[in-house]
This record gives C-alpha cells, sequence and structure tokens, in this order.
C-alpha cells in the first residue's frame, strides 16, 4: 500500500488496468460466493453472469492497457457464448421446473454415487 | 497360360458354387462341377503334350508376387510329374464328378457337394502345381480342409462329423512335422523353389550335411505319412469312409492320399542325400503295406477293406519312393488311382443298389443284380491282385524288382511286399466272393438295381483305364519313365535289375497273387464259409485295437489335460484373477461413490479450489512471491 | 482525479449490486442486483475506451439478458419462500475460506501492480499503461472493432453464428419436449 500512497503524494493518483483488475477479481469472488452458496438456479445463473462479466472487464481493462484491441473482441465473444448459454440454460430451467416444481439445484440429485 | 486356366476352371467352378450352388441346384450344380474339371482335363492333356517327345524340363508359370520378403511368388511349375498328376487329379476327378450326379441324387445338400468337390480339385492342383514348398504347403492345406468338409458331408451323423475331426486332427500332426521341414529347408537354402534348391543340390551335393537332410527327410515323412495314412497316422483313413462313397474314391483312394507320395517323389534328391531316411521310408511303407493287408482281411464294411487296401497300397508307393524307384512309385500312384477309385465306384454302386447297405453280411449274389459294376469291379480286382497285364502287376513289380534290386536288408521288405501281394490278393478276393458269390443274404424289402448311366460310364471308362493303364511303363516300352525323367533329373534313381531276374520276380508276385485268389476261392466259394467271427477277426476287424490304444495313450491323457486345464487352470486361476481385478475395481469404487454427491455446488467447490490452486502456481511460478 | 472519483462511484455500485443479488432473498432484488453491477460495468468500458463493448453489455446484458430471466422469474413464481439453511456438510466454511483464498489472491495482485509501479517488480501484463493512454487506432468504435472483426476474427465470428443457430434449434427442442409428458412424472407434478 505504501508504493501506492507514495505515487499518490508525487504524481496524483491514477486509474491503472490494475484497478479494474482488482475490482473484477473481487466480483469474480462473489460471483463463484453466490454459485456455490445458493440453491435456486436461476441465481446461481445470475452468479455466473457476473463471473463472466468480471471476466471482460479483465479483458477489456488488460486492453486498454497494452493498447490493443483483441481484448475487446474477446469480450464480445464471450458476450455472444453467454447469450446462448443464458438463453439454452434458462430453457432447461423451465423444463425442470414444469417437471420438478422446483427450481432448487440439491434436489436434483439422482447422479449420486 | 494354359496351366492357368486349368487351375482357375474348378476355382471358377467352385466360387461360382459356392454363392449360387443352392440357386443352380440339382443337377444343374452337378453338371458344371464336372464340366469345369472335365474341361480342366483336357487342357492338362494339351498342355502334356510337350512332354511326349521328350527332353522338355518344364515350365514356370509366376502368377503373382506373394511374400516378396521371402522371395516367394506364387509360381506354378508345369514339369512332367506335375503333368502326370494333374492329367489323374482332374482324369479320375471329372469321372468321379459324374458319378456323384448320379450318386447323390436328391440330397437336399446336392450344391454344396459340388462345392466341396471343385474345392478340393482346386486344392488338389495348387498341391501337385506348386513351384515351390510354399504353394505346394497352401495346397496341402487346401487339401486338407476340402478333405474334412468332405468327410463329414453329412454332419448329422455325428460318426461322419467325429470323423472329419479326426482326420483333420491326424493331418494336423503330419502338418506340423512338414512345416518345421519347411523351415528347415528355408534355413538352409534361403528359398523355397523347388528348381532352385534341386540345382543347388544336384551342383554341390554337401550343401547340407547327411544330418540335415536328414532331418529334413525324416521330416517331411513325418507329413506324409499324415496325408499318405502310413504307421502311425493311418488312424483317420479308415473312418474317413463315413463320407459319401464318391469322396472315398476321390479323396482318399485316388488322389489326395497319394500327395505324400508326390511330395517323397518331389523332393527325391533329398532322400538321396539321405540313405537313413530312405531305408526309414521304406520301412514304413513296407509296414503300413502288411499291417494294412492284414487288417483289411477282417473287415466286414465293403468300404472299409477298401480302406485299408489302399493304406496298404500306399505303403507300396512309400516303399518304391523310399528306395529311390521315383517312377515306379509314381506308376503304382497312377494305375492304384485307376483301380482304387474303380473299386471305390463300384462299391457305391453296390452300396447304391443294396439301399444304403455297407456290411457285407447282408450281401452276397449281387452277380446278377448288377451285371456292369460286377464286370468293371472284376477287372479291378484282377488288376490290384497283380494278375498281368492288368494295370496293378505292372507297376507293383516294378516296385518290388526295385526294391529287391537293392539288396541287402531290403530284401526283407521285399518278402514283405511278396506276402502282402498274397494277403492282397485274398482279401480282394474275399470281398467279392462275399458281395457278388453265394446266397443273397439282403435285408428283407432290399431290391438292388443297376445304377443310372452316368454313374456306370465312369466305372466302364476306369475299367477300361485299370485294364490297359499299366502298359504305359512295362519292361519293354518304359513309357512313362521317358516321360518323367525330365522332372528327376537330378536324382540318381534305382533300377529295377538287369537280365532275368525281374522275369523271376514277377513269377514269384504272380504266384503269390494266384495263390491269394485261390485259397479265397475255395474258403469262400467252395466252402461257402460266410463272415467269421472270434478273437483274431475282431482283433482284425477292430484293426489291431490301434484306435483304442490312442485312445488311451493320447486321447484320454489330453482330455483330462484339458479338464484340468478348463476346471482348475482357467476356472480357478484364470477367472479368479479376472475375478479379483473386478471385486478390487467394485471396492474401490464403492469407497469413491460418497465423493460423487450429485449435488452441483459440491462439484462446484471442488472447481473452485482447482481454479484458486491454478492460480496460486501462476504467481509462484511466475515468480511474483 | 475524476476518473479515480468515477471508478470509485461505480466500483462500490458494482461491487453492492454482486452482493445485493448474491444475498437476496428473492430473486427479483437477484436480478435487480446484477443489473446494477452490469450498468457499472458498461460504464467502465466506456473509461477504457471500449465504446461498443459498452454499448453491447447494456443492450445484450441490460436489456435482453436481463428480461429474460426476469421474465423466467415470473415464469416459475416469485413468491416462493425461499429456504435458505445449508443442507450440504461444510459448504459454507469451505466456500469462505475459499474466498477468502481469492481476496487473499487479490491482494498479491493489487500489491503486484502498485510495486510494479514503484520499479521494484516486474509483472507480466498488469504493468500496463495508465488507461485513457490509448491513441485512436486502439479506441474500441464501432469502425474498429468491425474492421477487426471482419478481418482477423471472420471464421471465430462464423462459428458464433452456428452457435447460436443451435442454441436457438436446442432452446425450442426442450421446450417442445418438456410438454411431452413421457415417463411417469415425480409426485406432486400435474
Amino acid at each position: 500500500m505504501i508504493p501506492i500512497l507514495a505515487q499518490a503524494a508525487t504524481e496524483g493518483l491514477q486509474v491503472t488496468a490494475g484497478w479494474y483488475m482488482g475490482l473484477a477479481a473481487v466480483l469474480f469472488a462473489i460471483g463463484s460466493a453466490g454459485l456455490l452458496l445458493r440453491r435456486n438456479a436461476l441465481v446461481m445463473f445470475m452468479s455466473i453472469e457476473l463471473m463472466l462479466n468480471s471476466v471482460n472487464l479483465t479483458f477489456v481493462a488488460a486492453d486498454s492497457g497494452i493498447g490493443s484491441l483483441e481484448g475487446q473482441i474477446s469480450a464480445l465473444f464471450i458476450m455472444v457464448v453467454a447469450a446462448a448459454e443464458v438463453t439454452v440454460g434458462l430453457a432447461i430451467i423451465v423444463a425442470v421446473f414444469r417437471k420438478r416444481a422446483t427450481a432448487s439445484v440439491d434436489d436434483l440429485a439422482e447422479l449420486s454415487g | 497360360m494354359l496351366i492357368g486356366l486349368l487351375l482357375a476352371l474348378p476355382l471358377a467352378g467352385f466360387l461360382t458354387l459356392l454363392f449360387f450352388g443352392k440357386r443352380i441346384g440339382e443337377p444343374g450344380a452337378g453338371y458344371l462341377g464336372s464340366a469345369t474339371v472335365g474341361l480342366s482335363f483336357l487342357l492338362a492333356l494339351i498342355s502334356s503334350f510337350e512332354f511326349i517327345s521328350g527332353g522338355e524340363n518344364g515350365r514356370h508359370i509366376e502368377l503373382f508376387e506373394w511374400i516378396p520378403s521371402l522371395g516367394l511368388n506364387a509360381e506354378l511349375l508345369w514339369d512332367p510329374l506335375s503333368a502326370m498328376m494333374t492329367l489323374v487329379v482332374t482324369g479320375v476327378g471329372a469321372l468321379i464328378h459324374i458319378y456323384s450326379i448320379g450318386y447323390m441324387h436328391g440330397d437336399p445338400r446336392f450344391g454344396r457337394f459340388f462345392t466341396y468337390l471343385n474345392l478340393f480339385i482346386t486344392s488338389m492342383l495348387i498341391l501337385v502345381l506348386g513351384a515351390n514348398f510354399g504353394v505346394l504347403f497352401v495346397g496341402w492345406e487346401l487339401v486338407g480342409l476340402s478333405s474334412y468338409l468332405l468327410i463329414s458331408f453329412w454332419f448329422e451323423k455325428p460318426s461322419a462329423a467325429a470323423a472329419g475331426k479326426k482326420a483333420f486332427v491326424v493331418n494336423r500332426i503330419g502338418d506340423f512335422g512338414f512345416l518345421i521341414a519347411l523351415m528347415l529347408i528355408f534355413a538352409s537354402f534361403g528359398t523355397l523353389d523347388f528348381t532352385h534348391i534341386f540345382e543347388v543340390l544336384h551342383d554341390n551335393a554337401a550343401f547340407i550335411t547327411t544330418a540335415t537332410a536328414t532331418a529334413i527327410t525324416l521330416l517331411l515323412l513325418v507329413g506324409a505319412a499324415g496325408k499318405s495314412a502310413q504307421l502311425p497316422l493311418h488312424v483317420w483313413l479308415p473312418d474317413a469312409m463315413e463320407g459319401p462313397t464318391p469322396v472315398s474314391a476321390l479323396i482318399h483312394a485316388a488322389t489326395m492320399v497319394t500327395a505324400g507320395v508326390y511330395m517323397v517323389a518331389r523332393t527325391g534328391i533329398f532322400f538321396e542325400l539321405a540313405p537313413v531316411s530312405q531305408a526309414v521310408v521304406a520301412t514304413v511303407g513296407a509296414l503300413t503295406a502288411l499291417f494294412a493287408a492284414t487288417i483289411a482281411i477282417g473287415q466286414r464294411d465293403i468300404k472299409r477293406v477298401l480302406a485299408y487296401s489302399t493304406i496298404s497300397q500306399l505303403g507300396y508307393m512309400f516303399m518304391g519312393v523310399g528306395v529311390l524307384g521315383l517312377v515306379a512309385g509314381v506308376f503304382h500312384l497312377v494305375t492304384h488311382a485307376f483301380f482304387k477309385a474303380l473299386l471305390f465306384l463300384g462299391a457305391g454302386s453296390v452300396i447304391h443298389a443294396m439301399g444304403g447297405e455297407q456290411d457285407m453280411a447282408k450281401m452276397g449274389g449281387l452277380r446278377k443284380k448288377v451285371p456292369i459294376t460286377f464286370a468293371t469291379m472284376v477287372v479291378a480286382w484282377i488288376a490290384i491282385s497283380g494278375i498281368p497285364p492288368l494295370a496293378g502287376f505292372w507297376s507293383k513289380d516294378e516296385i518290388l524288382a526295385v526294391v529287391y534290386g537293392r539288396g541287402g536288408g531290403y530284401m526283407a521288405l521285399w518278402i514283405i511286399g511278396i506276402v502282402t501281394a498274397g494277403l492282397t490278393a485274398f482279401y480282394m478276393s474275399r470281398m467279392m466272393f462275399l458281395t457278388f458269390w453265394g446266397e443273397p443274404r439282403w435285408d428283407e424289402g432290399v431290391q438292388p438295381h443297376e445304377s443310372p448311366i452316368n454313374m456306370t460310364m465312369p466305372l466302364a471308362v476306369l475299367a477300361g483305364l485299370s485294364a490297359v493303364g499299366g502298359l504305359i511303363n512295362t519292361p519293354f516300352k518304359p513309357t512313362l519313365e521317358h516321360f518323367l525323367e525330365p522332372a528327376f533329373e537330378f536324382v540318381h534313381q534305382a533300377h529295377i535289375p538287369e537280365g532275368v531276374t525281374p522275369w523271376i520276380l514277377a513269377g514269384i508276385s504272380i504266384g503269390a497273387g494266384v495263390l491269394g485268389v485261390m485259397y479265397a476261392y475255395r474258403r469262400y466259394v467252395v466252402n461257402g464259409t460266410q463272415l467269421e467271427e472270434g478273437g483274431t477277426w475282431e482283433t482284425l476287424l477292430n484293426g489291431y485295437g490301434v484306435d483304442d490304444l490312442y485312445g488311451k495313450t493320447i486321447v484320454a491323457p489330453g482330455k483330462a489335460l484339458s479338464e484340468q486345464l478348463a476346471f482348475t487352470a482357467d476356472a480357478k486361476v484364470v477367472d479368479g484373477g479376472v475375478n479379483g481385478i473386478g471385486a478390487v475395481v467394485k471396492r474401490l469404487g464403492s469407497m469413491l461413490a460418497p465423493l460423487q454427491t450429485g449435488l452441483a455446488r459440491s462439484y462446484g467447490v471442488g472447481i473452485l479450489a482447482g481454479a484458486i490452486g491454478l492460480v496460486v502456481w501462476l504467481i509462484v511460478a511466475g515468480g511474483a512471491v | 482525479m475524476v476518473e479515480v472519483i468515477v471508478f470509485a462511484i461505480f466500483a462500490l455500485a458494482a461491487l453492492a449490486g454482486g452482493l445485493v443479488m448474491v444475498s437476496a432473498r428473492s430473486p427479483v432484488y437477484s436480478a435487480m442486483g446484477l443489473l446494477l453491477a452490469m450498468f457499472s460495468m458498461a460504464v467502465f468500458y466506456v473509461m477504457n475506451g471500449a465504446h461498443f463493448v459498452a454499448a453491447v453489455q447494456v443492450l445484450i446484458y441490460a436489456g435482453a439478458v436481463m428480461t429474460l430471466f426476469l421474465f423466467v422469474i415470473m415464469l416459475i413464481g416469485v413468491d416462493r419462500a425461499v429456504d435458505r439453511t445449508e443442507t450440504i456438510p461444510y459448504q459454507r466454511p469451505i466456500v469462505y475460506v475459499l474466498g477468502a483464498g481469492l481476496v487473499a489472491l487479490i491482494g498479491i495482485a493489487v500489491l503486484d501492480v502498485a510495486a510494479a509501479f514503484d520499479g521494484s517488480l516486474q509483472v507480466a501484463w498488469t504493468t500496463g499503461r495508465p488507461s485513457g493512454n490509448c491513441t485512436l487506432d486502439c479506441v474500441g468504435t464501432i469502425e474498429n472493432i468491425s474492421g477487426e472483426l471482419f478481418t482477423g476474427w471472420l471464421l471465430p465470428f462464423e462459428a458464433t453464428v452456428l452457435l447460436l443457430t443451435i442454441a436457438a434449434v436446442g432452446t425450442v427442442a426442450l421446450g417442445q419436449f418438456a410438454l411431452k409428458p413421457r415417463d411417469e412424472a415425480p409426485e406432486g407434478v400435474e
């Protein structure tokens, strides 16, 4: 922390790629915690979306950090894949709900050993 | 070109019948099969003319590269010896095909039968035409296969199935020896090509040691003994009579069993280098001849008489080729093919007439009922009994004269040969008298009738050949010897003695034959003796119990061993091991199963932990900490 | 300095949105929290010069995807009482430990970034230029993005077309097959 403060004192604070990445990592942690702690399939799905978004943020930040466009392109592809995943995933959730009348993932444990 | 075609014809017949045999059905399949073999015979005849004038050495016909790394090609050799064999195989084969059209009439698997017959002819042609040991071996094995298929043709009969199996297994023992001999030859010469090997040996007899030559020849003898039913591997041939009679005639009299003789004749130069093997081959032949002849006396089944007779006659051939009387051996092979095929086909005709009855105890007095069969069989009977001027006399006497000519210990073999000649005449006469003379002893309802023309026609042709076939190689005009000369140019053959000795020998053997016939006439016709029973006859009927002996000493221990292996070694050790592995895996699985909770969130924890671990490793490996 | 303030505001908003999403009892609140986080992301994208990505973020995520989420939430019932007791043993402690581990890693990373500016450590890709330093050609305008996308990334782009088609067909199929009653349904269903 001291180098940052020292830097702030001399040059003034500047937002760098590292800041965004740190934030993205925290959001990723929050998303993964949500995925592991919540049982509602919908909330789990949202958590996954949050994790994907945090990764996107990392890409874009890194991109501007090194001055290229490839990270943004990657972010776009991730969005496309996420959109496809959401449609199919939600369809599965709806189908399961119709059959089982539950959105709890823990109830779907037929594959236990 | 013609040679390739004459081999391709039966093959084409086989393939056609294999796929369309059932659709072609009766009698088309028979005509097709006979036509292919008959055409082959004509082609062989045309192709043989080049040797008649003599001097031709034969030629190679290369079909395709087979195993280039061994320098082994699918190559045919057309020389006088293979020409002779091809003529016998296709000639007798064609007659038997025609005969079978009548004999197999009404059989539900009529087409199949001709499929197998054509396969057999193809195999036999590959065997005799092969220009190297590789091709010869292929034919050798194919012949064994088709023999197996044909013996157990009526596989609904357990005895036929067992006989086929027995023939196959016993042949296998012989093949084993043959195969080792081939390996030895290849190791010694680096090639399997006949001409090449023979030229090397001819130029330099010391190329291989006597010990190697002896080993090779003795192993070849094992193979030959298996295929040609010589002691002690003769047991399969009598049982092979379970097959249809034309099969017995074709395979177990005229052609396949002569493969061993052919092979010994072909490899005569090896035997020349191994005097011990000559003695062994000749002795095996002589003992087999005597042994089988005595057994033949005691048989009741008409086909088994002929089967043992075949073994006995093959013994003669071995005696002949064993003393390097190669021409004599091949000569007897040819004449024997004629009269033994005739005898078998005649027997088949009798059996056909009797409605399937094979026991001579239930025949008798058939002379008038089946006149053509009777007349033709009389020719064969005289021929095999060694009465001049019919075929058997000339060839058998040539062998005996050559054996005599070797002198020394071979004199004993000559005596055995003479005794066997007498026995042969006796048991053949016994068979004839019991079948055609005397009072009818038929079962009720049996109406003997002469066979149709397509069965009697081959009989007549064969009778003609049996009558005059011997004249191709008489001491006055040795046509066959000249004919075969190029094929045996590398071998120093044994010849019949000079001067009057051969005539005295001939007199003795004629005497033995006549004696045998006369004694049989007195015993069975004049005294009217029926089929004998009792101790000695029982022993003879069972072939001296060789089968029982093998059963006790080889089959039973083998069976016991197999049972041990199956129920102890396999069931407990092997299966136990496999089951043990299965049990361990199962135990392990049930130990690990609780990890599989089925809860997606538990799995997620594992994924996250793994991801964190990966990041830690990246940071550490990246040197950030 | 303005940048820092904007960053601070929206970073807090994003964190708050994420925490709300995780902790809210009702899925509707979760969705709202996620929406907030996503808007904050869009702001960050703009700050990083990724204008087109920011637009897509708002249109696709905040617009289409979140609408779809809300639609499904409404479809399967919002008034369902949520039982939040943990049934898997040790799940919570383990997740807390792992979360702490992740935070620790973040700490290391952030310190590293700072150290990198100090010049004492050289860590590969976190030592970038400060954001906003991008020249014109690396700003994520539609022109630049499409130029890149339709030249160097054409094949992956076509692949996504295929992927989306499959997803669409698969979704329709799932809806179709789920309607057909097959085996005996578990208790309590229809």
